[in-house]
């Protein structure tokens, strides 16, 4: 089974008095990538977290589509969902070769330990580091970790919440080059964050979150510029 | 077959990290042998013609509960906020495996944990108040590995509902201690009745304790997922 598009549908959470979505309708398309743009607090990892299936929406709601039809929520569409978020989902006291292998367990991957060594080479970690702990590397590191961690199982979904964070230009560029693989094998992806030098090329689709509201949507074949993305951001979120 | 493997994976991930750190069960046995070294300044008296020091040991059952009990929280809150730290609880959550799995692995490592603990506080308190734990092991060790059974299934449920909750180490004591108290009260009278040498007695409250964890296990293995998911 492989998602080939997630469509949302009026969308709301509320935390208490407290409205983090309302009325949200997104489409989320395989073969793009969709970056979700916003101000601090404007809902988009809340969004995210509906999508993933760890936060219950109060209103609408989310379905994935595999060959044009639903696929029901369970542990089928959980493993067709990779997920970085702000918290790296990694175990300090794990060496990386050791995470790969927990994760890569629960997600029945196939040929793990090679599978995870070709990961580790991809996202730059140098050999001598697959065998220290988590809890000794640096923040960019544990960045490039976690997203070998959550293309170990080569999902069909990316959600990535600022995977640019703590990435130096070359941990950035193989992260785009990563996520471009994925958008040609078929990949629904959505990208939240703030460094918008980094996405530019690769999207598609823009979608601005702004208290809640979806303000703005677009899509363009030819995909955005960095001069477009930062005209759009501002455009719709201030 | 497979919800077993996972609940094996995810132990021993638990086990792993603990054996390299050693962080939670040193701090859990020093803890307990602490409670029990404390409690025996405060029950042991000199003998009026010796030097040596005497004490009943109709009192010791309860040190064992109460410095299992006090140490297992501590290791239970350690082992829920490691999950905290870098999300990971959340991301056990998104795997694709069953969450009643997450739960089961918990459980067991923290019954692990705790079966250490004890195999500590239970020699130091038959040392201390030379009382004969050991007289009926089968007895004993159906007592302490149900008690540990009981205490780490609720003890994981409550753990991970509050593991979000920013005052967790207040209120895990607060929700936890009343739904223990069966449990605990049913390990005290199983020990003491054990070292009466009623066992009659002692199998009954042995049989209160299967109980126990059946009917806890079933309700967590059914309520978990609902109870974790925002």
């Amino acid at each position: 089974m492989s998602i080939d598009s997630v469509e949302v549908r009026g969308l709301g959470k509320r935390y208490g008095l407290h409205r983090a979505l309302h009325a949200v309708d997104l489409d989320l398309q395989a073969g793009g990538v969709c970056a979700l743009l916003g101000p601090n607090g404007a809902g988009k990892s809340t969004l995210l977290g509906i999508l993933s299936s760890i936060v219950r929406p109060s209103a609408g709601g989310v379905r994935y589509l595999a060959d044009g039809q639903p696929v029901e929520a369970g542990e089928s569409l959980r493993r067709e969902i990779g997920v970085v978020a702000h918290d790296s989902f990694l175990y300090s006291g794990l060496t990386a070769l050791e995470n790969l292998d927990f994760w890569g367990q629960l997600y029945q991957v196939e040929n793990l330990a090679d599978r995870s060594k070709e990961l580790l080479r991809t996202v730059g970690l140098d050999e001598k580091a697959w065998e220290r702990t988590a809890g000794t590397y640096s923040r960019g590191m544990v960045q490039r970790l976690s997203v070998a961690r959550t293309m170990l199982h080569d999902p069909s979904v990316l959600l990535l919440d600022e995977p640019f964070t703590g990435l130096d230009r070359g941990g950035a560029q193989a992260l785009a080059e990563a996520l471009s693989g994925a958008v040609k094998r078929g990949a629904v992806v959505l990208v939240i964050t703030h460094d918008l030098e980094s996405i530019a090329g690769i999207t598609t689709h823009v979608a601005v979150l702004r208290r809640g509201k979806l303000e703005f949507e677009e899509r363009r074949a030819a995909g955005y510029s960095f001069d477009e993305l930062k005209d759009t951001y501002h455009t719709h979120s201030e | 077959m497979e919800f077993l493997r996972y609940v094996k994976v995810l132990a021993w991930k638990d086990v792993r990290v603990e054996f390299r750190s050693r962080e939670i069960i040193y701090t859990m046995s020093f803890f307990a042998a602490m409670v029990v070294l404390l409690f025996s300044f405060a029950f042991l008296k000199q003998s009026a013609t010796s030097n040596d020091m005497t004490g009943s040991s109709e009192h010791s059952p309860g040190f064992i509960w109460v410095a299992v009990l006090f140490a297992g929280t501590l290791g239970l809150s350690r082992a829920f906020d490691r999950e905290r730290e870098t999300g990971t609880m959340r991301a056990l959550l998104l795997a694709p495996i069953p969450r009643a799995a997450i739960f089961l692995g918990k459980s067991v490592a923290i019954a692990i944990m705790v079966l250490v603990v004890q195999a500590v506080v239970v020699p130091l308190v038959a040392l201390f108040f030379d009382a004969p734990l050991f007289t009926h092991p089968l007895a004993l060790v159906c007592t302490l590995v149900l008690g540990t059974i009981g205490f780490s299934v609720v003890g994981a449920v409550f753990a991970a509902m509050l593991i979000k909750t920013g005052s967790r180490d207040v209120l895990l004591p607060v929700v936890l201690y009343p739904i223990l108290v069966p449990l605990f009260i049913a390990a005290i009278k199983a020990t003491a009745a054990m070292l009466d040498g009623a066992l009659g007695d002692s199998w009954f409250w042995i049989r209160f304790l299967a109980v126990y964890d059946t009917i806890f296990l079933i309700a967590a293995l059914w309520t978990f997922e609902s109870l974790v998911i925002e």
